[in-house]
């Protein structure tokens, strides 16, 4: 396994105790604030969730241009593509549990299908909520995103690419979902790693497997490919699929021709996430065994962050399992 | 800006022609919303002939006034009041819910910008009219925002979301109109779900509420004159209208809130608008 210095990936790469941690909200809060000093357009609209969704940010810098929604995530959609319809950039922020899970229909109608800018950021996704519990917990919004036209779907996998995610999506003419965590996580690319809308940054290059990931579980395939390597013999490629939608098809199907083995990490429902847009793509084009990482038909609930990842089945020992295991398919 | 009875009278011939439209495309359709659009026919001749600051053959205007449709399925009316406007040609209207039309049977902005929005779901419009509003006054637009609901859509919790966000605010350039027909598809709204005090409500989310005769141009125009003159809240005029209006047979009738009429029906419903109701004579007789 090789990593791949164009991604210029933060020195520390496998020592989680040196790298920063950030939750990737953070960078949200950051991008959303430079996306505003960029354009006057942008406008952010929140649904009593300022602070934790760190929103609040930009409130502080531009409090003409902050529109507090109460707790109605449905307004929250059809005022955005109101003001989306007029001129301006809106930017949503609640937890994803709530929006897009309690406002699908309006985002549905209002923002997909009226093909106008508004920018979705969905705070508190998957169990990393931690404590909060299941009801908090969103695990199928990508789901809900991935499957309406015209909507772009990206899941950052640190704070500095949720920052230069944010300020993407500012930039683009459609509507966008973005997927935000609420705890802390490595921060492993820096500000020169590259990214851009729907191409997949290939972190590592090996030849056995492909492991996709999306979102802070990214960090954990790196940990898992790095311990493969070094005790197992086995040379994973990592890709970085932050923008599930469009899906790179040219680098998932040149990756999956060289290795012919996947393993999708996410955290999210194995139904209809990242793991399922690959497949949908590999049945057609390339068929490879594939191993899903990810919640399987099943709500979280409370506990640390780090204890629910492991109980979820998607920690490092369950990636390099579900790497293994996709080998021994390889060959069958 | 007070209204002349000549062009009271100019306009309710106009609805006439709109009518007469509406039962036309929807025949021609065979299927569609037949009592909603007909009961709001004299209202869209209102804002389409008289209230509107626009211009059909440059549609998205920037200083045009939005018109934003809440109840999407009474968009026939729209249609024909925009064609008969000179958006599109008149023969266009046949092509309604038909494949490839613009005219979709719900609307949709994309199809055709000049709608605005996109609606059909409801309680959703006017959110969406609030963000308009909103956005026109941090640019300091001096467009008005106005937004055509029904009032079975105020079932929806949407709906009043909206109310009160647009009460916070003080949206003085939003103007409601409220399709007060009493019906909708299960039944009369006091039964399915009742809403009233409608305007007591409407008052107490900081709203400036008018109430008028939907049918009567004269009222409607000058409560959109007055709404404009109300600088501190945005207001809402109640229509009360006559779901089916103009046509005996269909008025007061839930069973027409979603079925076209027949050719016979067509045919006789025709005859009794171009009679005016047996008032003239047809000028086919």
């Amino acid at each position: 396994m090789k990593i791949n210095q164009e991604q210029k990936l933060s020195e520390n790469l496998f020592d989680k105790d040196k790298l920063d941690k950030l939750p990737t909200r953070d960078g949200f809060g950051k991008g959303l604030v430079r996306a505003g000093e960029e354009d006057e357009r942008v406008v952010a609209l929140c649904a009593d969730l300022a602070e934790s969704t760190r929103t609040h940010w930009f409130l502080e810098k531009f409090p003409e241009r902050y529109i507090e929604l109460g707790v109605a995530e449905q307004n929250l959609a059809t005022v955005a593509s109101g003001l989306a319809n007029y001129g301006k950039i809106p930017f949503i922020t609640s937890y994803a549990a709530f929006s897009p899970g309690r406002n699908n229909e309006q985002i549905r109608t209002t923002v997909s299908l009226s093909d106008l800018p508004v920018k979705i950021a969905g705070a508190h996704a998957g169990v990393s909520v931690g404590p909060d519990g299941a009801t908090h917990q969103a695990l199928e919004d990508i789901a809900l995103m991935r499957v309406q036209p015209n909507m772009t779907v990206i899941v950052p996998a640190d704070a500095n690419e949720a920052e230069k995610a944010t300020l993407a999506a500012a930039k683009t003419n459609t509507p966008v979902y973005l997927r935000f965590a609420r705890e802390k996580t490595p921060v492993f690319t820096t500000e020169n790693s590259p990214f851009e809308i729907g191409k997949a940054n290939l972190l590592a290059e090996g030849d056995d497997v492909l492991i996709i990931s999306c979102g802070p579980l990214t960090h954990n395939a790196l940990l898992a490919a790095d311990e493969l390597y070094k005790k197992e013999g086995v040379s994973c490629s990592v890709l970085n699929l932050h923008t599930i939608k469009p899906i790179d098809k040219e680098a998932v199907l040149s990756l999956a021709k060289k290795t012919k083995a996947i393993v999708t990490v996410e955290e999210h429902q194995i139904a209809g996430g990242m793991g399922s847009a690959v497949c949908e793509l590999l049945a057609e084009n390339f068929p490879v065994p594939v191993s899903m990482v990810g919640v399987r038909d099943s709500f979280g609930e409370s506990g640390d962050p780090d204890e629910l990842i492991e109980k979820f089945g998607m920690g490092v020992s369950s990636i390099k399992k579900a790497v293994l295991n996709v080998i021994k398919r390889k060959s069958e | 800006m007070h209204i002349h009875d000549q062009k009271v009278k100019e306009l309710e011939e106009k609805a006439n022609e709109i009518r007469k439209s509406i039962i036309e495309m929807l025949l021609e359709a065979g299927s569609g919303h037949t009592a909603g659009s007909l009961g709001m026919a004299d209202i869209f001749t209102a804002f389409y002939f008289h209230i509107l600051k626009h211009d059909p053959k440059n549609p998205l205007w920037e200083e045009r006034d939005r018109l934003i449709l809440s109840n999407g399925h009474i968009v026939p009316v729209r249609y024909a009041a925009m064609a008969h406007a000179g958006y599109f040609p008149k023969e266009e209207l046949k092509t309604l819910r038909k494949y490839g039309s613009n005219l979709q049977g719900h609307p949709e902005r994309t199809r055709m910008p000049a709608l605005e929005t996109t609606s059909g779901p409801l309680g959703s419009g006017l959110g969406q009219a609030c963000g308009i509003a909103y956005g026109a006054r941090m640019d300091r637009k001096k467009i008005r925002v106005y937004c055509a609901m029904s009032d079975g859509e105020h079932d929806a919790g949407n709906i009043w979301e909206s109310v009160m966000f647009a009460g916070k605010n003080k949206l003085s350039n939003l103007t409601g109109v409220i399709d007060r027909n009493n019906i909708q598809i299960n039944g009369m709204t006091e039964d399915v779900m009742p809403l009233e005090p409608l305007k007591d409500k409407y008052e107490a989310f900081g709203w400036h509420v008018l109430e008028v005769d939907g049918h009567n141009i004269e009222e409607f125009v000058n409560a959109v004159e007055q709404a404009k003159a109300i600088y501190e809240k945005p207001t809402v005029i109640i229509a009360h209208t006559i779901p089916g209006k103009g046509i005996e047979e269909i008025e007061f009738d839930p069973a027409w809130h979603g079925k076209p009429p027949k050719k016979e029906e067509a045919e006789r419903f025709l005859q009794q608008l171009r009679t005016l109701g047996g008032k003239i004579r047809s000028e086919h007789e």
